[in-house]
């Protein structure tokens, strides 16, 4: 007798587990194509920019330009196509140029040498247009009224195209763009600024916010008030509060320094935005005020939580206030102070808009991020710019690597 | 240490701190207010507080103390002798007497509580020493926080020349009546900001929408169905949060001026989503997994298809959360600078926060900067207090972004 069929559970994926597995990637389909064309392309296109020699001017393509005139009057009556290239090194190869004469208009004489007329449609080739290249076609023409001719003629666009080398996509490479940012002490004080920006931000972010939670962890009159008020500085538009803190803070006419004279705390004003190194510090200090009310929101939060029965039973140990908080509560918010910590490590290191519109990175307070704009935009050189970013990025993953061996364990957020 | 332990030391020394705090705050508020001199007389300002701190604790005169000390308080700024050295007229002088006095009465005797005027126990000693501190608190960060948007509103309401003459002086004439607000009028009639606002408010709520349109669906996924990679794509979600913006505005930048894209709405409101999908995301499915499942088993069993379970019964059951969400992705766009800053260069397509960046300039005064900066923060706050509790919510729910 054949031994009884066990049932067995069934191995590898089920139909139902396929079909739950498709649904899910059809509905996550949208999100991953159009975060791979925001992220992922732009982080690869960042990573092939920092290898290329390539300046702000570059972004426009070489191309030919081409304005079409017509003048003289009688028999000099003629249409002149001047046409340029646009760079000044790079050559454009088989240029094309075409336009269709008007109605009541003929050539009349000879054509350039690279031309030719079908009817009334003109087509000039020029092999090659070398770097600065500036030249007239003057094309003879013949017309009853010649206004007319002038109008009809300037009617109809010329258009030139031409073959040039991209500087974006050619295979030129070039490590000068990292050479320069690496070069000289200039990275290091960045680098330096950035860490000390960064650290001091999130610390003192944190510490600030865990005063302002503890001052409301009690319920009294007006504490949802106060923690609206608290909020204020996150919730506002950055660019609001930057203008507002430079015209409190300005050397001349702020408000701040008219109070510290008139307190008798300084006797010449103070540029607050403009020295070093009170300019970092001050950059530092509007971060802390800028995110306190995140670290706030999230520890308080997490104390609310927190069983109180333990504190009832600490008083009657006899446990002082301070060694409640220090023996109680602090080890109960170690979990959420250090994932906060490492967010916010993150993100303030990230952190570009503050100091932009705060010093536009003057004044000793350039960090790696302003460093980019500055690099790509102010020196007009896109590679360096770009260099600079592959460096914050790499640094970035650092992070996110120590980040995710701390948030597996703290997976409380 | 333990010497600061005795009712005779500790209402003293905490008297005078807290004067010191007081004078500081009342006199700063009072500049403000007034634009008159008023400055906190620090040795002073010790010792009144060293003696009604005395007082407090050994209360000679019972219950009428806290007035006598007000009343004596009030008398010595008038007489010039106060905590605050003051040259005013003498109608905000009383007002700043007054106010220190009552201020100083109440909240001193509140800070001692009941401690003796002998020897005092650890947990009295620290619990004075920390309600002295609640009270620093709420003064320091009530100062703190009020201050930038107070020069905020008021620098909007004044004029250059005013201002250079004397920063302090905040006090407004209402006797210009609508006048007050001509900055506001200007930057509408002349810099075009009724236009920037609507572009703001119509990128902003299309923002929120295809944010929503796609997240909901990928927060689902990544929540509840089980597929191979599942855990590496929730951990992505956070990894993409991560990535700063100014990285990926350089590749933007060059890919928008190539296509053209640069200098049109329909860019903006393009790339806002993407940086809001993933926080978005984050929000979401944390939500959704706290979600019972058995309800939606049981649409399940019931014969409704995945879904149409979504439509009909995880998203009425996460409307709070979709509410929530949606306030932070509008503030997000709301507020977003750098973007709108690198590729919108054409006045007639500027958002709120690019107009602002323009009106910074030596050309134009301040006022109407800052008249610009309260037409882009008051909306966001008029939401923000109208909304609050989901606002809160929403932030705590998956965000620590900058």
């Amino acid at each position: 007798m054949p031994a009884p069929a066990h049932p067995t559970p069934p191995t590898g994926t089920t139909r139902l587990a396929r079909r739950e597995a498709r649904l899910a990637y059809g509905l996550l389909a949208p999100t991953l194509i159009s975060v791979a064309l925001v992220v992922i392309l732009p982080l690869l296109a960042i990573f092939w920019i920092s290898v290329k020699p390539i300046g702000l001017a570059d972004l426009r393509p070489t191309a030919p330009v081409v304005r079409e005139q017509v003048r003289g009057e009688g028999d000099e009556l003629r249409v002149e196509y001047r046409l340029r290239n646009s760079s000044q090194e790079d050559a454009i190869l088989n240029v094309v140029l075409t336009d269709t004469l008007p109605d009541g208009v003929e050539v009349a004489g000879d054509l350039p040498a690279d031309c030719e007329i079908d009817g009334a449609a003109l087509t000039c080739r020029i092999d090659e247009m070398e770097g600065g290249y500036n030249e007239r076609l003057i094309v003879p023409i013949r017309a009853a009224d010649a206004d007319a001719a002038e109008d009809a003629a300037e009617a109809t666009e010329p258009v030139a195209s031409g073959e040039a080398d991209n500087i974006l996509l050619n295979a030129t490479f070039t490590f000068e763009n990292f050479a320069r940012i690496f070069d000289g002490d200039e990275f290091w004080g960045v680098f330096g600024v950035t860490l000390f920006y960064t650290v001091f931000g999130t610390v003192g972010a944190l510490v600030v916010g865990l005063f302002a939670a503890l001052l409301l962890n009690k319920s009294f009159r007006g504490q949802g008030v106060l923690r609206g008020l608290y909020l204020f500085p996150y919730v506002a538009p950055v660019i609001a509060v930057a203008f507002s803190w430079l015209i409190l803070f300005d050397p001349f006419s702020g408000s701040a320094n008219a109070l510290l004279v008139q307190m008798g705390v300084t006797e010449q004003t103070i540029n607050f935005f403009g020295d070093r190194p009170l300019a970092l510090i001050m950059v530092t200090v509007f971060e802390i005020w800028r995110y306190f009310p995140l670290s706030f929101l999230f520890i308080l939060a997490r104390m609310q939580s927190i069983d109180s029965d333990m504190y009832e039973a600490a008083d009657m140990d006899g446990a002082s206030p301070f060694q409640q908080f220090w023996y109680l509560s602090l080890p109960q918010l170690l979990g959420i102070l250090s994932v906060l910590f490492l967010l916010r490590f993150i993100w303030t290191f990230n952190k570009f808009d503050d100091i932009f519109l705060l010093t536009g990175g003057n004044a000793g307070t350039r960090t790696l991020t302003v460093n980019v704009y500055e690099q790509a935009f102010a020196v007009s050189n896109i590679g360096a710019g770009a260099a600079v970013a592959v460096v914050i990025f790499c640094c970035l993953l650092v992070f996110s690597f120590l980040f995710f061996r701390f948030i597996s364990r703290e997976e409380g957020l | 240490m333990s010497f600061l332990r005795h009712g005779l030391v500790t209402g003293p020394v905490l008297g005078a701190l807290w004067m010191v705090i007081l004078a500081t705050t009342v006199a700063v508020a009072m500049s403000f207010a007034t634009g008159e001199p008023f400055r906190p007389v620090i040795w002073l300002s010790l010792l009144w507080g060293a003696v009604l701190g005395l007082m407090a604790i050994l209360r000679p005169a019972g219950p009428a103390g806290a007035w006598i000390g007000a009343a004596a308080i009030l008398a010595g700024t008038l007489a010039g002798i106060g905590p605050m050295g003051i040259e005013a007229p003498v109608v905000p002088t009383a007002i700043a007497g007054a106010i220190l006095g009552a201020a100083f009465a109440r909240s001193m005797l509140a800070i001692l509580g009941d401690c003796p005027p002998g020897a005092l126990t650890r947990h009295e000693f620290e619990a004075a020493v920390i309600r002295f501190l609640t009270g620093f608190g709420y003064i320091f960060f009530t100062a703190i926080v009020l201050i930038p948007f107070y020069v905020m509103v008021m620098t909007s309401l004044k004029n250059q020349s005013e201002l250079l003459q004397n920063p302090l002086d905040f006090s407004i004439d209402l006797s210009q009546g609508l006048g007050l607000f001509r900055s506001y009028v200007e930057l509408i009639r002349d810099f075009n900001f009724g236009s920037y606002l609507w572009t703001s408010f119509y990128v902003s709520v299309l923002t929120v929408f295809i944010t929503l349109a796609f997240s909901i669906p990928g927060a689902y996924a990544v929540a509840r169905l089980r597929f191979r990679g599942q855990a590496l794509m929730a951990r992505s979600i956070l990894l993409i949060y991560m990535v700063p913006m100014i990285v990926l505005a350089l590749p933007i930048y060059i890919a928008f001026s190539m296509t053209g894209l640069r200098n049109t709405i329909f860019g903006i409101v393009m790339i806002y989503p993407v940086t809001t999908i993933p926080v978005a995301l984050y929000m979401l499915q944390g939500y959704f997994r706290g979600l019972p499942h058995e309800v939606e088993e049981a649409g399940l069993m019931d014969g409704l298809s995945r879904l149409a379970v979504i439509w009909k019964i995880t998203l009425p059951l996460s409307l709070p959360a979709l509410a929530s969400v949606s306030l932070y992705v509008f503030m997000i766009a709301w507020n977003e600078f750098l973007l709108a800053f690198m590729l919108l260069d054409d006045p007639s397509k500027f958002t709120l926060t690019r107009g602002i960046a323009s009106l910074n300039s030596s050309e134009i005064p301040r006022q109407h900067l800052m008249a610009g900066a309260v037409i882009a923060t008051v909306p966001i706050m008029a939401l923000f207090l109208g909304l609050e509790r989901f606002m809160t919510k929403g932030l705590t729910a998956g965000s620590v972004k900058g």
